[in-house]
């Protein structure tokens, strides 16, 4: 199980929190712009890298929060995430 | 086949040469299937399978072996049929026996909405041809009385689907037995050799580097099922895949009491009893991106709480390993096979939780779509454009958690 460092309870266990994916994956800014293709990328395709990755988790059974940590899908070692001033970034 | 010392092998191991018609990029179910059904059904015999580690040790290695077509939609139900059929007459084709087992397959329904699923997926499975059979809690005992069918149980069972033609085989005799035959037929097995690039010129592919050197080839097939994004990489492509692990697990040896195969979608878990008497247990994927092989113990956990519930008879029941694997899961949890942007490169990935049962069936459409560049009309569906026009065929009522 891994031990995932929430930025506000600090360090818990994995059964506490929830999946979000691949970190950073923007709405479109104007989706009825885009063509079918840019659709589909925003969609249904998310690197998928073996190695560093910048992923959501969301602590479910805890303060409820989003945040952004860097995990090796390799090792599974985590960079917890960086304290922005900015709270959305975390 | 006699090797210097003596010793019988299944397939020849030969030093790689410098060129192939065909190179296949991993050694598992699917790429040597492929293989095989090249030669044999296409005459294209100048051909290599390329395995990073040692051939089937993969996915096919650690897989829990269902075999079953009950899939909802046209797309799918034709692949796994034609598989289906196929498994049906594989130990004769190949002149090998894979304990090739048909003891059917019950997907219990806890919920009316599992009975609604259930029962509609039992029509459009009789609508193509497969066999299926809505049971009650009373037929379900029937097929396997260690089921818990009393109402007031965690899971109360409201009936199931059933399909008497699924089963299961021995993956690594099926893996040997493709091998060998491929082999017989002129083959390349190469393994510990994996590939670390793939050359293309003038949007066609050329050669794949390796661990043992440049390999030129006139196609290359991508089969790396958990590594398919990685190898698509090489080649500048981007997959709509994510690779998770799953896992699994087996119980000490036990006499013979679990007759058939049983799944549970509701509660993530599926049951049958292996040729040696270990009970062979899996659960859903770990919700975490991953190319560990391995997961947490908190879903082995879940898992086991929920088939004592279904199965009391194994409370005293020993878990002897568990064990992960990585697999590649698709948006809509069907596969991608087919043509590439590339030129001469052609791609089999997604298959995810569930692509053992299609290795007869995907190694003869990808062979085919190999040898004339042009999809089979089985896996004519399964395209990687189809992410695009939105012709998903969405099958995770049949097979996202299930097998
Ligand atoms: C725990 C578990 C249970 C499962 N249960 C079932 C089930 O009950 N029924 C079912 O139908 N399916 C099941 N599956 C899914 C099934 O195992 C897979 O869908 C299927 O095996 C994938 O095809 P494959 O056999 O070719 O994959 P693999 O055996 O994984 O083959 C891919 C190969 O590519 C090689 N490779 C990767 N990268 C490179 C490279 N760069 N160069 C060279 N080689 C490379 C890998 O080493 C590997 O050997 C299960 C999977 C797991 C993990
Ligand atoms: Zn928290």
């Amino acid at each position: 199980m891994l031990l995932i460092p929430c930025p506000w309870c600090g360090p818990r266990d994995e059964a506490e929190f929830g999946y979000g994916g691949q970190a950073h994956v923007a709405y479109p800014a104007d989706p009825g712009a885009l063509t079918d293709e840019e659709w589909a990328r925003y969609l249904f395709f998310r690197d998928n890298p073996k190695g560093p990755f910048a992923e959501r988790w969301h602590h479910a059974a805890g303060c409820r929060r989003w945040f952004t940590v860097t995990r090796d899908t390799v090792t599974h070692e985590i960079h917890p995430p960086a304290f922005a001033a900015d709270g959305g970034s975390r | 086949m006699t090797t210097t010392t003596g010793r019988d092998r299944l397939w020849d191991s030969p030093e790689p040469e410098g060129s192939y018609d065909v190179v296949i990029v991993g050694g598992g179910g699917h790429g040597i299937a492929t293989a095989y059904y090249l030669a044999k059904n296409h005459g294209i015999t100048n051909v290599a399978v390329l395995e990073k580690g040692w051939l089937a040790g993969g996915n096919m290695a650690r897989n829990t072996t269902i075999i079953r077509s009950n899939y909802l939609w046209d797309e799918s139900a034709g692949i796994y049929e034609h598989a289906l059929k196929l498994w049906e007459g594989l130990e004769d084709d190949l002149g090998y026996d894979v304990q090739f087992s048909q003891r059917g397959v019950l997907n219990l329904a806890h919920s009316l909405q599992d009975v609604r699923e259930g029962v509609r997926r039992v029509n459009a499975n009789r609508l193509n041809g497969v066999d299926a059979e809505w049971l009650d809690p009373g037929q379900v005992t029937e097929v396997c009385p260690i089921v818990d069918v009393r109402q007031d149980a965690r899971h109360p069972v409201l009936g199931a689907t059933y399909q008497p033609r699924a089963g299961i085989a021995k993956h690594d005799r099926v893996a040997w037995g493709y091998a060998r035959a491929a082999s017989a037929m002129g083959v390349h097995f190469i393994e510990h050799c994996e590939v670390t690039g793939i050359e293309t010129s003038g949007g066609r592919v050329q050669a794949v580097q390796t661990t043992r050197g440049r390999i030129a080839a006139g196609r290359v097939a991508m089969s790396a099922a958990g590594h398919s994004s990685v190898v698509a990489g090489m080649a500048g492509l981007r997959l709509p895949v994510q690779s998770h692990p799953l896992q699994a697990l087996v119980s000490e040896l036990l006499e013979p009491v679990h007759p058939t195969v049983v799944m549970s979608n509701a509660v993530h878990v599926y049951v049958s009893q292996a040729h040696k008497g270990e009970l062979v247990m899996g659960a859903g994927i770990d919700a975490y991106n991953s190319y560990r092989q391995r997961g947490a113990f908190h879903i082995i956990e879940r898992q086991m709480a929920a088939v004592l519930e279904l199965f009391p008879i194994f409370s005293r029941a020993h878990v002897l390993r568990t064990w992960g694997g990585v697999v590649d899961v698709t948006p809509d949890a069907s596969p991608i096979v087919g043509l590439t942007p590339v030129g001469g490169l052609y791609v089999n990935c997604g298959w995810g939780t569930g692509g053992f049962k299609a290795t007869p069936g995907v190694g003869w459409c990808y062979a085919h779509t190999i040898a004339g560049d042009a999809p089979h009309p089985l896996n004519a569906p399964f395209t990687l454009e189809r992410f695009t026009t939105g012709a998903l065929v969405d099958e995770h009522g049949a097979a996202a958690v299930a097998h």
